[in-house]
């Protein structure tokens, strides 16, 4: 089998996102990036089955600008063998960047796509969903466990309720949950091996992908503040405050 | 036009968060139809046209939904999309796993989770995990919209009466086969919807520690929620875990222990009106946002706090 792995360069999932003053956007200037966390769950996923035999080859791929590349980068460092970058500058809606990769696959023709359940920037949770139905393909979202059958993946979800199972032929788009596995690091020999692996680029117009925005940004905000609250000194008093002060309970 | 609601149910009942759905539909548009896509689910379809704000149900029944499969609900949602302006749902597993299937297909940009009905066209929705909200406009000509449902209040139930047409249902999909669904069944009040939620952190350092969670859940007929660290950690069960890859619960009063404040956590709660934290970390994160903070152990804590709330004798249930 051959997996495409997609992957998406965020801002880290540490640092605490700050509003511009002008209200266009978020601070991204100097501010730490990272792989989307899902989606190096993708990443380990298919390395694994990759190392369990049931799988060839693994084909990491991003959609984004020049330093997006250094995701892929790392994906290489932990398995990957060899890393796609389709680039384009600017915001990229998930319809578009679903798009681009139905042109990939059309050309790679793997058997699995992975990618994590969602980007934690603009927390959409679309492009899996949207590229199956492109592809016509079935899709398993939220998966927190992966079996590897014959022609078939039987795919365990995290659902509102607790968890559902489901079986999809191969094939398929699967969407990772942060609990499907443990992303491992990648090793100093691993992360030069890697710079040796090779990356392809490939510029959005070229697919002939519209990736103009269809949604406007009309402003960005800060959340509404939550005033101060107030240290409490001991359980009565925090009982107390809540009855008569709050009037919760 | 109308907008078009696709409705979430287990072929008896509705689902709550439909009813939130429903409030943030009308408010795009009044003319509201809802889409039940259902087996032997003739309740349900009789059930939404008793809500006052929907105007039309239209009721597909067939087996093929007996179960929830994304590509069996998406070509018949599809099937039905032409005549209407809006394609609703709410924005939890179910829309989220739905709805970017049916916007791919009909070719719109979806707005995901949106938070606040400014107009037909243009919504507020939070994004990095509520560190941030922007105002969108879709400029797609069709739109495709779920619903933050702890946003909205959820529709009245009864007193309407619109009229139940019968649709058509679309083609299986021969891929994807429904296997088992693991529910967990619990007395207590549903996470995403109760007045009063505790929640647990890592600080509980055990599964068997959350019986003090429970107790005072029991007295204060609370449900109880988690850290994604809890969860992790396998002290309790991940239909708990409120977060930004979890729930989003907006209680009345939430009560966090043990729980440090890490953004994920924080995205998923900071919306309740009344935020308690106990922790014994006076520096943890979860300060900045409690309106009540107690620095103290929490194994002595707990305890007291039952105690305390056992001599009161006007707890609302």
């Amino acid at each position: 089998m051959k997996i495409l792995v997609a992957v998406k360069r965020v801002i880290d999932y540490n640092v605490q996102v700050r509003v511009k003053e002008d209200n266009t956007g978020v601070v991204t200037d100097n501010v730490k990036m990272s792989t989307n966390p899902p989606d190096d769950n993708a990443v380990e996923e298919a390395v694994k089955i990759k190392e369990s035999g049931k799988a060839k080859e693994i084909v990491a791929i991003t959609v984004g600008e020049e330093k997006a590349q250094e995701t892929v980068r790392k994906a290489l460092a932990v398995g990957a063998d060899r890393g796609i970058h389709v680039k384009v500058d600017g915001l990229i809606e998930p319809l578009a960047v679903s798009k681009i990769l139905q042109k990939i696959v059309d050309k790679e023709k793997p058997d699995l796509v992975f990618m994590g359940k969602q980007a934690i920037d603009d927390d959409c949770n679309q492009t899996g969903q949207m590229l199956a139905a492109l592809l016509n393909w079935p899709q398993a979202t939220f998966a927190s466990k992966i079996d590897v059958k014959d022609k078939t993946l039987e795919v365990t979800r995290e659902v509102d309720e607790g968890l559902e199972t489901i079986e999809v032929n191969v094939p398929a788009i699967i969407t990772c949950d942060l609990r499907l596995n443990e992303p491992r690091y990648a090793s100093l020999p691993n992360i030069m091996k890697a710079k040796k692996k090779p990356i392809e680029q490939i510029n959005a117009s070229d697919l002939g992908v519209d990736t103009k925005p269809r949604i406007e940004q009309i402003k960005v905000e800060e959340p509404p503040k939550r005033k101060a609250g107030i240290k409490v000194a001991n359980v009565e008093e925090l009982v107390q405050k809540l009855k008569n002060e709050a009037k919760v309970i | 036009m109308s907008s078009l609601l696709i409705a979430e149910h287990n072929n008896n009942e509705v689902k709550p968060f439909t009813l939130n759905a429903i409030t943030a539909a009308s408010q795009i548009d009044p003319d509201l139809h809802v889409l039940v896509l259902g087996h032997n689910s003739e309740t349900v379809a009789k059930s939404i046209s008793e809500i006052p704000n929907v105007k039309k149900v239209i009721h597909v029944d067939n087996e093929i939904y007996n179960n929830y499969i994304a590509e069996n609900f998406t070509s018949a949602v599809v099937k039905h999309a032409e005549n209407y302006s809006h394609i609703i749902c709410s924005a939890n597993t179910f829309g989220k796993n739905l709805m970017p299937r049916i916007a791919a297909l009909l070719d719109i940009s979806q707005v995901s989770d949106i938070v606040k009905v400014i107009s037909a066209d243009t919504f507020l929705r939070p994004i990095y995990a509520g560190n941030a909200f922007a105002t969108v406009k879709s400029n797609d000509a069709k739109k495709c919209i779920t619903i933050r449902p702890t946003s909205f209040e959820p529709a009245e139930t009864s007193g309407g009466s619109a009229e139940i047409v019968k649709g058509d249902p679309g083609e299986p999909s021969n891929h994807t086969k429904f296997i088992k669904k693991e529910e967990i069944k619990s007395d207590r009040p549903e996470l995403g919807t109760a007045r009063i939620v505790i929640s647990g952190g890592r600080g509980m350092q055990s599964g068997e520690n959350f019986k003090l969670i429970q107790d005072v859940a029991d007295k204060l007929n609370a449900a109880i929620g988690a850290s994604r660290a809890a969860v992790d950690a396998g002290y309790i069960t991940n239909d708990h875990q409120v977060g930004q890859t979890g729930k989003v619960v907006v209680p009345d009063l939430y009560i966090a222990v043990g729980i440090s404040g890490a953004i994920q956590h924080l995205a998923g709660m900071k919306e309740s009106k009344i935020i308690v934290a106990i922790n014994k970390d006076g520096e943890a994160p979860i300060f900045s946002v409690a309106d009540y903070g107690l620095e103290a152990d929490l194994f002595d804590a707990l305890p007291k706090f039952l105690a305390e709330l056992n001599k009161l004798n006007t707890i609302q249930k």
